[in-house]
């Protein structure tokens, strides 16, 4: 069956490849911290399983050292200028959209084949993970098509990978190393605390203002642990069911699914959930980390407000 | 109830404030809260190597960055900015108007991981984005970045309140599983229809911005041309 573990040696493959390609990159002054760097990131997707907890936790100590001590900097792959790009975009006209195409088209008509014709019965693949697979074979098409079409140099897919993945740099892990300071977080009891206190701020008997205070508790515990999944069985545990649901009588669907987007409201306003506002920054390569944030807070406050509304006036119709 | 655990939070709310690296700030807060909680070290870099272990599909995005290279190499986002330029009435606000639908469309269907910062943005939104306004005149580096990061954030809207509205979705089924131990039993499909109402909020209030965006990208661009005719930090068209 096809599942996570391949898609772990694919993507451990190009780590590892680009930590031996940045070893050697001469005009990177910190080329073995780069090779360090992305060296345990491969040992992580490839070994992980095998090297137990605690050699996974010296991973994570290796890449935070490496990345906080400003040990990782940026090789210089070699590709094409801006001026050829303009003409080899000329040159090939709107069929390069084709191959870029290729990816999201595969990861889509995989996905639905897979859910809604026979052949997800035919079970290859593992349970809820066919995204991924059909993304990556996505990928393998895309590469082939380029390979067959423009004949670039061999290693240029490696180089390209790194050419990307340096100007991410550390962006690249940190949401993984926010996931796993929520499940530390969650182990010291966090969320109970933040339980405890929002229950306190509530005013006794307005159903209005219960509503405000699970909303905007949702959001900042979001900011705070970086996802909305963490802030939910909390709020819900506090707020959401003993009070607007089980006391004032509120319809338990809204309260659970309009809660959670509240949740998602918080998500956008925060560096904590990484992968996407600080990765997209660094991906973009702005110059501010958190100009992603400031463009999407106006959205989120007022999407919050709405949010409150939806909650107020659907659930207690 | 000891509040001493929330001291991780303190360390991670200030760490960002003073943009120490996030990297740093992530251990750091994790090891103190950790041990505030009564783990021995070796026990929080364990917990933390587990945890960092269970997360790894986070990293198999990373997968496309060689075709997106690939592309970049041969030209594609001076292909998409190209092809901006080469439609009427094309503008940031209504190409990324677009894009949200799009995005939110796909997501509510279940097919939130076809597109994305990686697989999208970076190669097509983002530069046709910037190409749609640079239709109006030149840019400034700070009001190009202005542009690209509006392309990232109306591919998060659209996926946040798209996916919700899809039943076999994470969230969904964590709300239903949550709801479902204190007694409240909730087919995932009544959750998904209460996601609807948001997602249009959503869609009206960020396409708003988005319209207006242009409007206020238009007149800002206008004065800056009038005030200075030679911007120093240019972006080449």
């Amino acid at each position: 069956m096809i599942g996570l573990p391949l898609l772990y040696v694919l993507a451990g493959a190009l780590f590892g490849a680009v930590a031996v390609r940045s070893a050697f990159d001469r005009t990177n002054r910190k080329r073995l911290g780069n090779a360090a760097f992305w060296g345990l990131m491969a040992l992580s997707l490839l070994a992980g399983d095998a090297i137990g907890d605690f050699g996974n936790g010296l991973i994570v100590l290796g890449l935070a050292g490496l990345a906080g001590f400003g040990l990782v900097g940026r090789g210089a792959p070699v590709t094409t200028s801006e001026p050829e790009r303009e003409v080899l975009s000329l040159r090939l006209g709107n069929r390069l959209f084709l191959p870029a195409l290729i990816i999201p088209v595969t990861a889509m008509l995989g996905t639905l084949a897979w859910n809604y014709t026979p052949l997800g019965e035919a079970g290859w693949i593992e349970p809820k993970r066919e995204t991924y697979v059909f993304l990556a074979l996505g990928v393998v098409l895309a590469l082939g098509a380029i390979f067959v079409w423009l004949r670039p140099p061999l290693l240029a897919p490696v180089e390209e990978g790194r050419r990307l993945l340096d100007a991410i740099g550390w962006a690249a892990v940190l949401p993984q190393m926010l996931a796993a300071l929520g499940a530390v977080f969650a182990a010291a009891g966090v969320g109970d605390i933040v339980g405890s206190m929002a229950r306190a701020a509530i005013p006794e008997g307005s159903v209005f203002l219960t509503v405000v205070v699970f909303a905007l508790g949702m959001a900042l515990f979001t900011m705070v642990m970086g996802n909305a999944f963490a802030a939910f069985p909390v709020m819900a545990a506090a707020i959401g069911v003993p009070l607007l649901i089980e006391d004032y009588g509120g319809d338990a669907a809204v309260i659970g699914a309009v809660g959670m987007l509240a949740g998602f409201c918080g998500t956008l306003l925060t560096p904590m959930a990484a992968n996407f506002n600080l990765v997209p920054a660094a991906l973009l390569e702005l110059k501010d980390q958190y100009g992603v944030i400031r463009a999407q807070a106006p959205t989120a406050l007022l999407l919050l407000g709405a949010n409150i509304a939806i909650l107020w006036l659907a659930a207690f119709r | 109830m000891s509040y001493l655990p929330l001291l991780g939070i303190l360390i991670v709310v200030a760490g960002f404030a003073l943009r120490l690296n996030p990297m740093l700030v992530v251990t750091v807060a994790g090891l103190v809260t950790g041990m505030l909680a009564g783990m021995s070290l070796p026990e929080v870099i364990a917990a933390f190597g587990k945890a960092f272990n269970d997360n790894r599909i986070i990293a198999i995005v990373w997968i496309v960055l060689p075709v997106i290279g690939m592309l970049e190499r041969h030209g594609l986002q001076q292909r998409a900015a190209a092809l901006i330029r080469s439609m009427r009435g094309a503008t940031t606000g209504r190409l990324l108007l677009l894009y949200l639908a799009y995005r939110q469309i796909t997501a509510a269907i279940g097919l939130h991981s076809t597109a994305g910062h990686a697989q999208t943005v970076r190669p097509l939104v983002a530069p046709m984005a910037v190409a749609a306004a640079l239709a109006h005149g030149p840019l400034a580096q700070e009001e190009t970045d202005k542009v690209k990061a509006m392309a990232a954030a109306t591919d998060n809207v659209g996926l946040f309140f798209g996916e919700d509205v899809f039943f076999a979705i994470g969230s969904i089924v964590l709300i239903q599983q949550v709801l479902s131990t204190y007694g409240h039993d909730l087919t995932p499909l009544q959750l998904a229809l209460w996601a609807i109402p948001s997602a249009i909020a959503a869609f009206v209030i960020h396409g708003g911005r988005l319209l207006l965006f242009d409007r206020r990208s238009s007149s800002s661009v206008a004065v800056a041309a009038s005030a200075s005719p030679a911007p120093v930090d240019r972006v080449e068209p």
